[in-house]
């Protein structure tokens, strides 16, 4: 045991002082943070200067727009629309704001323009006259802001699905689809640090050493130490990502995003990044108006710590398994460009649960979910997407979920079992292409 | 003498051959013990069951009298044929890690190499990575890996290919040392001036079978036949009329003008006094001496006795 400790030691400290390590690490969060900052920024950051002229029917009524730093209002006291309009294209006007006479009963105005204004420059305007003929209202209706306030309320209606056995609440794509993220993030990673092992397996046996640590510990007790190390490799990626990119995210929001701050757009990109967005959402809890607040958005829905644990399980037990099979790989082949024969039986699996999990998406209570769900090889993806409907009512019963978690460890007792047999006999045979039948005499051989 | 290790029926096969049928070795300690076979003879196979790496088919192992059991290992030191370290690691941190993986406590191997790199004058080179050094320089450092944790027991593959004389000479003398100092060398390689110069005993392993074993001495000896090679002054051609019917005369070489030295094998029941008689009437003899045959003419001739012998 004491030894296998010094393999793992090995492997992770080779792994996690590499420059490229280092690089990706660090790099990630950073070129994460900055897609998403810039995608942020573009939505909202507006270089043009808007200059509004506004022709007011109500006037004066809107005679009193605060300007904002990149929006100017002008006031076109006797103009009407159509000259206005007119003025648009030969003045530096960027837009002319109509405001009607009966804009407390329409609830509508426009707003011409010369060039498509960013949402957030609608959104500010828009926010604006809403402000404006709420006050008109208030006063018509002789209402103070308070009571008004008090009064306004923000009313949620949960839809349920009535079937036979009783209610059960609608199905819930956008939580599946949170589960496909989960799912695919699995995938990519799988596939990641697999590959690792397997390199670092053809390494050893290519350069030869093998034969040298393989006097003083098992070719099993070498091969655990690889995945072992290699798995606390991901876990340490993971966690500085997730804790990086939240830093980065946090500080360029507060300095950079500090009057352009966009919820709306930040939700947006939710999809991709739900565990960063749930920490803005927990930053920004307090701002108002705030569609996080929002208890329908899907990232107040999404379960964070059942979806986290869940992932890291599967990862993990995904990984075992898989990557004892690319162990068993590296070991049968002398160098990198054989192992093609190998590895696409091996990771067929799990390409097609990641195709398929669209199909789970669709409907992750059918036949073929919880087949894939239950099968160790598929499940790593398959039930993320399952999961993040839920469990229990409305969502997958939990005896599946137990199920598919105790075949997946059988799972991967089982591939780290089948590849030991073949990475002892693969690890010292050099200068020979392997067939199946030879790894199968392997795996049977006493 | 003690044996460290006792090979008894050892046999290993694999699907399609036979890698070792029915091999018994001891090997005594405190000497140097030459492995010599042909590629593919099953040297491999056998120094493997000696390291664990695999296990004997048939047949049981004794270290030191006592089963040989995975405990041991930390009492070998192995020095592949194919040479390998990681290439990006560092060579001091690579040899502690080896050295732990050996059993050995941190602190008892940074002084053991403290004192291997002092000796092979490569302690600047502790921080190096290995890809950064040459194929020789890697090679010493291979060497000390293998010698580090102090093994009663070290199994050498080919250890000198890839050396420069100077360093090749320096392995030697380092291999020597060891056995004053208390360890057993198994030595395994095609170079048989080495193993004239520094084995005590060998053993010659050919198609999975032991064919031959003994000390140096014994085996030459045994290989001798009885011819002997005079240096004479004279007439080569009246020194071949003086040889009797049952002496047989294999080659003459002539040295210089009338100087010469003939090789004759004689009949068993005769003896060197007999030769000298024949000749003395006819030349002046300056010089007789016994055959002995090289350890590499012993190898070929035992080799070709047992391919004959399979062919009848």
């Amino acid at each position: 045991m004491n030894k296998t400790w010094l393999i793992i030691q090995r492997e992770y400290l080779v792994r996690v002082k590499k420059k490229s390590f280092l690089l990706i690490t660090f790099l990630g969060p950073l070129l994460l943070a900055a897609g998403l900052s810039l995608v942020i920024y573009l939505s909202v950051k507006e270089n043009i200067q808007h200059k509004v002229l506004i022709i007011d029917e109500k006037a004066p009524a809107f005679n009193n727009l605060q300007d904002t730093k990149n929006i100017e209002f002008n006031y076109g006291t006797g103009m009407n629309l159509g000259q206005a309009k007119d003025l648009l294209f030969n003045s530096d006007y960027t837009c002319v704001l109509y405001i009607p006479r009966n804009i407390e009963n329409s609830n509508v105005s426009k707003l011409y323009y010369k060039k498509q204004p960013s949402s957030s420059v609608i959104r500010v305007i828009e926010d604006k006259v809403e402000s404006v003929v709420e006050e008109l209202k208030l006063k018509q209706y002789n209402i103070s802001r308070e009571e008004f306030y008090d009064v306004k309320t923000n009313f949620v209606l949960n839809s349920i699905k009535f079937t036979k056995n009783g209610e059960e609440e609608k199905l819930d794509k956008a939580a599946s689809y949170v589960g496909f993220f989960f799912g695919a993030m699995i995938y990519i990673f799988i596939f990641l640090y697999g590959v690792q092992v397997m390199r670092g397996v053809i390494e050893e046996k290519s350069n030869r050493i093998v034969e040298v640590i393989i006097t003083s510990v098992k070719p099993f007790q070498l091969m655990l130490g690889k995945i072992i190390g290699v798995a606390l490799v991901s876990l340490t990626q993971f966690t500085l990502w997730i804790v990086l990119t939240m830093g980065i995210l946090a500080a360029v929001q507060s300095t950079v995003f500090k009057d352009y701050y966009d919820p709306a757009a930040i939700a947006a990109q939710t999809q991709v990044t739900p565990d960063i967005a749930k920490e803005i959402q927990m930053e920004n809890v307090t701002q108002k108006k705030f569609d996080l607040l929002d208890p329908n958005n899907i990232i107040n829905r999404t379960n964070w710590p059942l979806m986290i644990g869940l992932f890291i399980f599967y990862f993990l037990g995904g990984y075992l398994l898989y990557s004892a099979l690319f162990a068993a790989v590296g070991s049968a082949v002398d160098n990198e460009t054989d192992t093609q024969q190998f590895m696409l039986p091996v990771t067929l699996p799990l390409t097609l649960a990641y195709v398929l999990s669209a199909a789970i998406v669709e409907n992750p209570e059918g036949q073929l979910a919880f087949w894939l769900s239950i099968i160790p090889f598929t499940s790593p993806i398959a039930m993320l997407v399952r999961v993040a409907i839920g469990i229990g009512e409305g969502g997958i019963p939990l005896w599946e979920l137990i199920l598919s978690m105790v075949a997946l460890v059988v799972g991967f007792i089982f591939t780290v079992w089948l590849a030991a047999k073949i990475y002892r006999t693969g690890i010292l045979l050099y200068g020979k292409k392997v067939s199946y039948s030879e790894l199968w005499k392997w795996i049977v051989h006493k | 003498m003690n044996s460290i290790l006792d090979i008894k029926g050892v046999s290993k096969f694999y699907a399609n051959h036979t890698a070792l049928s029915q091999v018994d070795l001891s090997i005594s300690s405190n000497t140097i013990f030459g492995l010599l076979g042909p590629n593919g003879a099953g040297k491999t196979s056998l120094i493997r069951i000696i390291n664990q790496i695999t296990g004997p088919d048939v047949g049981s192992l004794f270290f030191n009298g006592e089963p040989l059991m995975a405990h041991h290992q930390k009492s070998i030191g192995y020095l592949p044929e194919e040479r390998g370290l990681y290439k990006k690691m560092k060579v001091g941190e690579q040899a502690l890690y080896l050295a732990q993986l050996k059993g050995m406590s941190k602190s008892e191997a940074m002084a053991s190499l403290k004192e291997w790199f002092e000796k092979f004058e490569i302690t600047g080179w502790w921080n190096k990575q290995i890809d950064e050094l040459s194929k020789g320089m890697q090679q010493k450092v291979q060497f000390i890996v293998t010698v580090m944790h102090r093994p009663q027991l070290l199994i050498l593959d080919e250890p000198f290919s890839g050396f420069d004389p100077i360093n090749a000479t320096l392995i030697r003398d380092e291999i020597l040392k060891l056995r004053e100092e208390g360890t057993t060398v198994i030595l395994s390689t095609h170079n048989m001036a080495s193993v004239e110069e520094i084995c005590d005993d060998i053993a010659l392993i050919y198609n999975s079978k032991k064919i031959l074993e003994g000390s140096i001495d014994e085996v030459k000896e045994a290989r001798s036949g009885n011819e002997f090679r005079v240096t004479y002054q004279g007439d080569h051609m009246a020194f071949a009329k003086a040889l009797w019917i049952d002496a047989e005369l294999k080659e003459t070489k002539t040295i210089r003008n009338n100087l010469h030295s003939s090789t004759i094998k004689i009949a068993n029941k005769k003896t060197p006094n007999d030769l000298l008689k024949a000749v003395i009437p006819h030349v002046d003899v300056l010089g007789l001496e016994k055959v002995i045959p090289s350890m590499n003419d012993v190898f070929i001739d035992r080799v070709n006795e047992i391919n004959q012998g399979s062919d009848e």
